[in-house]
């Protein structure tokens, strides 16, 4: 009996050493940890439970039948971070390269299909060299069988993955279709098609590092969320990233015990608005004032610096944070920016996290780079996410809420539940000089009356009264209260139910 | 006594004149710049009057503005502060002549004092001790050349209108004298509207000790103890204390004795400085006269319990001295650090921008130690790129040096800015180091043991253990809290682990072991093979969020800033000129984290970087000139200072992005070389 325990242990033993001692080391070798240790120092001590140690490849082709490791490829199974479920897979790159093969798609439908029926995220750790070519259709199979998974639980359970090594070809759709992507800075790279088809086909040169770098898909392109500097900071932000989020789409918004102060008044939120209204300021200093000790998670941090997007907590309990950037093109709304926040804002409702939305922005961005590149429909989606969304919302106009983009910014008109602003608050169709040379078009030229105008104009609209006086904003606010107020916002709306009408599913504007 | 007072001033000074004004129930009328709209002088007057634009020479060092606002506010004497118009004979007597009271020196005093020849004239005549010199004005580059030969060198060349470091250069050679007579020139014609410089010679390990005096209009005179300004970064006073660790009784008496000559032989009146060069053999040289209230005046204060301002405001009212030489007794030792916005990694650089965290000690008098925060700003305030970067003079009080040095590490450890850069560390660094608090300073104390500019103090092992422990303490309240959050699997939450490795700068590895312990939490440090090395306790009430840490660890008090680093790994702690990152991990973590490959920064060295926010003077090279290493690159102006930028090594110029008169931000790239 003893002997087959033993064995038991034995063959455990071989299957977590993966591709062997070898494999290890060349994965050491380039900065990146092994699948296990990933999963181990991501899990809480000891919590991991894996699945499937033993499966491998039936593939009989191109001499395969002599090269079978267990786990095929991937490590799967569950876990708990802080005490809550996770379920994760993790492609194993020291054995066949972490490739995809049906055996080794399996293993992850498994975890996909368990972690929706427990209502836990799901993580994946990609580190591997695409389908498993010997496998043929099969291989392809498998990725449709883990994407059909991945549509199905989006929305019902937070999907994160991480890049951590080559994902390219048919492996970087099912990163696609999850809530966020984050890479690891100079280890990880992500494409469609890789550099030498790309040379192949468009006689283009260019590294994997230009092609799909971690800066580029942060920066550039924004596939990715966020870029962390090696595996093991990739890991401990992941842990932080999960206890913000909710388990599933029914569940409360995690809380846990905090050290601030929902009265802390700040003063110097007074000072923030510059006295010259073309003046720039940081909303980040806002926004790191506002949330609960000073932490705050941002998402696509490189991408679209001019607004901002990230997680926060008010009171121990998350909060979706949507916020104009003054500090990088004024704030304005670009297609980039509108699809940012959009995306943020459609996530935050899937998972019952209230957002609050603070405002300065000056309107959308003229010009036909934007017209051409189609920023109606992207300026569309960001409307539609708030216009739709149903968890609590709340607005702090700070400045500028010029034109169609106050209507944007989660204001009354779309179902705002708290809409406040500052004093320094200006809401209007736009700013005072545009507006006055379109009111008063006769006079321009005349330089006297058109600074009397400007005047007029500025002292009639560019203030938050005659928006208050319609209602459209709740409360002129003190800035250094804001978080006093939101705060108390956010307790009253804790039971807030709002729902859309049925529907099979919403047409946004994609 | 007077009624209401203005204050032609601003920052700090301002606000210390507006106190002791409160207290003594006069009205005050603080004045302000266009910049200064919001500063803290004005919110603290009763009244405030708009004097102008931001830049100095046009609001505050414009006399009729001044005289406009006195005669709207109905203010009977005018407090000037330092700086300024505060030595300005013009101005005390154009107040004369309005029939304002000045609250300072007569205006023969401040003519006398203010002309560097005709006061040494006066301090001759008065038998004070001085430094061989030249007297008479000079025309230009090659009269400084053959008056520095006469001397013999090294000599000093100032401004003659100048006080402290402004417009002040040491010269060791005749090209030194040459290059450094036309900056002085200038910066004195920016800074005083005065272009007159003089020359003296220049006393090898000096210290500046001065003298306070305090004059009524009644003839009587006394010397107020002295204060020992030795720390000084280029001729800028960074520390001061009081009394000087340097001078016996009979050496303080001579000069207190001298100072009030000199102070009876122009009629002084109201609060004023006698400044010394002492050297080794204390030996003391009479330097200058500063007819105002000193910038360091509060160290002063603390050791005698006189309210100088105060006195000076009842001196200017025609009261007598109430207090007679005898009544001046010192008691206890105080020190002072002058907060700069300055950026004490990139050779002092100024720093200017949004205070976006301002919080300073708070003042206090406990157990014997007293903490005083002299300061103009406020969180959310703008440090600008107009005026003095000095945003606070902090100073403690206690009984011996030893205790007040103590004391200031601590506050100075507790002070937290964030927003701009400040010298903060390079304070604490001074406070620890070993010269400093043996005493035995010179005013080439910085120069000297900082040769290579700051780079923070090395964390030597109790340091680091010391850092260690703390860390971990920090890292238990985070962990553990983070396993208190909600909808967790039923009694499957995280036990944390006992054992730990902390990496400081991921270069030294101290493994520990921590437990909840009966006083605290218990820490103890353990050897490569488990075993307990030493055992710590540490106790706070510091909680997530709170920028300092204030606790025990082994029963002593221990102060150090905290700011999680990003990315998580671990915290950024800063401890009496140290600055070091500590990384909290699981002994597998830590593993685990030594794979982890080093970044290497990108190579900035064939750049040249704006080093602080500032406006382009003037470019000196263009694309494809060969510059040698040292050649000056172009001169950028921030806070009244012209910057050289010189080349770090040979090279060719391959781009040129900037010229004269742009504005840049910090890190903008100048240009380039090939």
């Amino acid at each position: 009996m003893k002997d087959i325990l033993r064995q038991l242990e034995e063959r455990r033993a071989a299957a977590r050493m993966g591709g062997g001692e070898r494999r290890i080391e060349a994965q050491h070798s380039k900065g990146k940890l092994t699948a296990r240790e990933r999963v181990e120092l991501f899990l809480d001590e000891g919590s991991f439970e894996e699945f499937d140690t033993f499966v491998e490849h039936d593939c009989q082709d191109f001499g395969m039948a002599d090269n079978k490791t267990p786990g095929d490829g991937v490590v799967t199974g569950w876990g708990t971070v802080n005490g809550r479920t996770v379920f994760l897979f993790a492609k194993d790159f020291t054995v066949l390269g972490g490739s995809l093969s049906r055996n080794h798609s399996k293993k992850i439908n498994k975890v996909q299909d368990m972690a929706l029926k427990m209502g836990a995220p799901i993580i994946g750790l990609f580190d591997a060299g695409g389908a498993r070519i010997q496998e043929g259709v099969d291989a392809l199979g498998g990725y449709g069988e883990v994407f059909s998974r991945n549509v199905k639980a989006s929305g019902v359970i937070p999907q994160i993955s991480i890049i951590m090594g080559p994902c390219a070809g048919g492996d970087v759709y099912s990163p696609a279709m999850t809530d966020f992507i984050f890479m690891v800075k100079d280890t990880s790279y992500m494409f469609v098609t890789g550099p030498d088809v790309v040379k192949t086909v468009t006689n283009e040169e260019v590294t994997a590092e230009e092609l799909g770098g971690a800066k580029v898909h942060s920066s550039r392109t924004s596939v990715a969320d966020g870029a962390w500097e090696n595996d093991v900071v990739a890991m401990t932000q992941l842990r932080r990233l999960i206890d913000f989020l909710p388990s599933n789409n029914r569940a409360d918004v995690p809380e846990r015990p905090f050290f601030d102060d929902a009265e802390r008044k700040e003063m110097s939120l007074d000072t923030l608005i510059p006295e010259n209204p073309n003046m720039p300021y940081d909303m980040k200093e806002l926004v790191v004032k506002f949330v609960d000790e000073g932490d705050f998670f941002e998402i696509q941090e490189d991408f679209a610096k001019n607004v901002i997007t990230g997680f926060g907590r008010l009171e121990g309990r998350t909060v979706g944070v949507i916020a104009n950037q003054p500090l990088v093109l004024a704030g304005v709304l670009d297609s980039d920016a509108s699809r940012k926040a959009a995306r943020f804002v459609r996530f935050c409702d899937c998972f019952s996290i209230p957002l609050v939305t603070f405002v300065d922005v000056p309107g959308f961005l003229p010009g036909t780079s934007q017209e051409y590149g189609g920023l109606i429909k992207h300026g569309a989606k960001l409307l539609y996410a708030y216009a739709e969304a149903t968890v609590p919302k709340i607005t702090v106009i700070t400045r500028k809420a010029y034109g169609g983009a106050y209507v944007v910014m989660s204001s009354k008109h779309l179902r705002g539940d708290f809409n406040y602003a500052w004093p320094t608050a200006e809401i209007a169709v736009m700013g005072a000089k545009g507006a006055v040379e379109i009111i008063h078009r006769k006079d321009i030229g005349n330089d006297e009356k058109i600074a009397a105008h400007t005047k007029e104009y500025e002292e009639r609209f560019l203030n938050p009264f005659v928006a208050a006086e319609r209602g459209y904003i709740d409360e002129v606010i003190m800035p250094h209260s804001t978080r006093t107020r939101v705060a108390r916002a956010l307790a009253l709306l804790k039971d807030k139910d709002l729902d859309n009408p049925w529907k099979k599913h919403d047409n946004i504007p994609l | 006594m007077f009624k209401k007072i203005l204050i032609a001033n601003r920052g700090e000074i301002a606000c210390r004149v507006i106190k002791t004004a409160k207290k003594m129930g006069i009205q005050t009328v603080a004045v302000y710049s266009d910049a200064d709209k919001d500063a803290l002088h004005v919110e603290m007057a009763d009244e405030a009057v708009n004097i102008g634009p931001a830049a100095s020479a046009q609001s505050y060092l414009v006399m009729e503005n001044i005289l406009k606002a006195i005669k709207d506010t109905g203010a009977e004497a005018v407090h000037p502060g330092y700086g300024f118009l505060s030595e300005n004979p013009k101005f005390a007597e154009a107040l004369e002549a309005a029939g304002v009271a000045f609250i300072g020196p007569n205006v023969k005093a401040i003519e006398v004092m203010g002309d560097k020849i005709a006061s040494k004239k006066f301090a001759n005549e008065a038998k004070v001790n001085t430094v061989p010199g030249h007297m008479g004005l000079i025309k230009d580059s090659d009269e400084a050349i053959r008056i520095a030969n006469d001397i013999g060198y090294p000599v000093m060349i100032k401004a003659s209108a100048g006080g402290g470091g402004k417009g002040m250069r040491i010269a060791e050679s005749e090209s030194d004298v040459a290059e450094g007579f036309q900056s002085a020139v200038n910066e004195a014609i920016n800074s005083f509207g005065d272009d007159r410089i003089f020359i003296e010679k220049f006393i090898t390990e000096p210290r500046h000790i001065e003298i306070q005096v305090m004059a009524d209009k009644h003839g009587n005179t006394i010397y107020v103890g002295e204060r020992e300004c030795s720390i000084q970064r280029r001729n800028q006073k960074v520390i001061e204390e009081a009394p000087s660790p340097f001078l016996d009784e009979a050496t303080r008496k001579m000069m207190g004795e001298q100072s009030v000559a000199l102070a009876a032989a122009v009629d002084y009146e109201s609060a004023g400085t006698v400044e010394f060069i002492v050297d080794k053999d204390r030996n003391f040289y009479f330097l200058e006269m500063n007819t105002r209230l000193q910038v360091e005046h509060p160290v002063t204060e603390l050791i005698t319990g006189i309210d100088l301002v105060e006195q000076m405001i009842r001196v200017a009212a025609g009261e007598k001295l109430s207090i007679a030489q005898d009544d001046v007794k010192l008691t206890g030792w105080a020190m002072e650090s002058r907060i700069y916005a300055e950026d004490p990694y990139r050779n002092f650089l100024p720093s200017t921008g949004r205070l976006v965290r301002y919080q300073p000690p708070e003042e206090r008098v406990e157990n014997g130690v007293t903490v005083r925060n002299d300061t103009g700003v406020y969180e959310g305030g703008e440090i600008s790129i107009f005026y003095d970067p000095m945003i606070a003079k902090l100073c403690t009080h206690a009984d011996t040096r030893e205790e007040a040095v103590d004391a200031m590490s601590d506050a100075l450890d507790t002070f937290y800015i964030e927003g701009i850069q400040h010298n903060i560390p390079f304070l604490g660094a001074i406070m620890e180091h070993e010269r400093f608090r043996s005493g035995n300073i010179t005013t080439g104390f910085i120069a000297e043991e900082y040769p290579d500019g700051f780079e923070g103090v090395a964390v030597d092992d109790g340091r680091a253990e010391m850092l260690a422990v703390v860390a971990v303490f920090l890292n238990e309240i985070h962990a553990a809290r983070a396993t208190m959050i909600s909808g967790q699997l039923s009694g499957r939450g995280r036990e944390l682990p006992e054992d730990w490795v902390v990496s400081l700068d991921d270069e030294i590895a101290i493994p520990v072991r921590a437990f909840e312990g009966p006083e605290g939490l218990d820490v103890s440090i353990l050897d490569a093979e488990g075993e307990v090395v030493s055992s710590h306790t540490v106790e706070s009430d510091w909680c997530p969020g709170d920028t300092v840490f204030t606790g025990e660890v082994d029963g002593k008090n221990v102060v150090v800033q905290t700011l999680r680093a990003k990315g998580l790994q671990g915290y950024n702690l800063g401890y009496r000129g140290s600055l070091v990152n500590a990384a909290v991990r699981t002994e597998r973590g830590y593993e685990l984290s030594k794979l982890m490959p080093e970044k290497i920064e990108p190579d900035t060295s064939n750049l040249l970087l704006c080093p602080m926010p500032g406006l382009v003077v003037s470019i000196h090279v263009e694309v494809g000139q060969s510059v040698q290493a040292g050649e000056t690159l172009a001169v950028v102006e921030a806070m009244k200072m012209e910057n050289i930028l010189r080349a770090e090594r040979d090279g060719v110029i391959s781009v040129v992005n900037a010229e004269a008169g742009d504005s840049l931000a910090v890190d903008a790239i100048i240009l380039e070389f090939e």
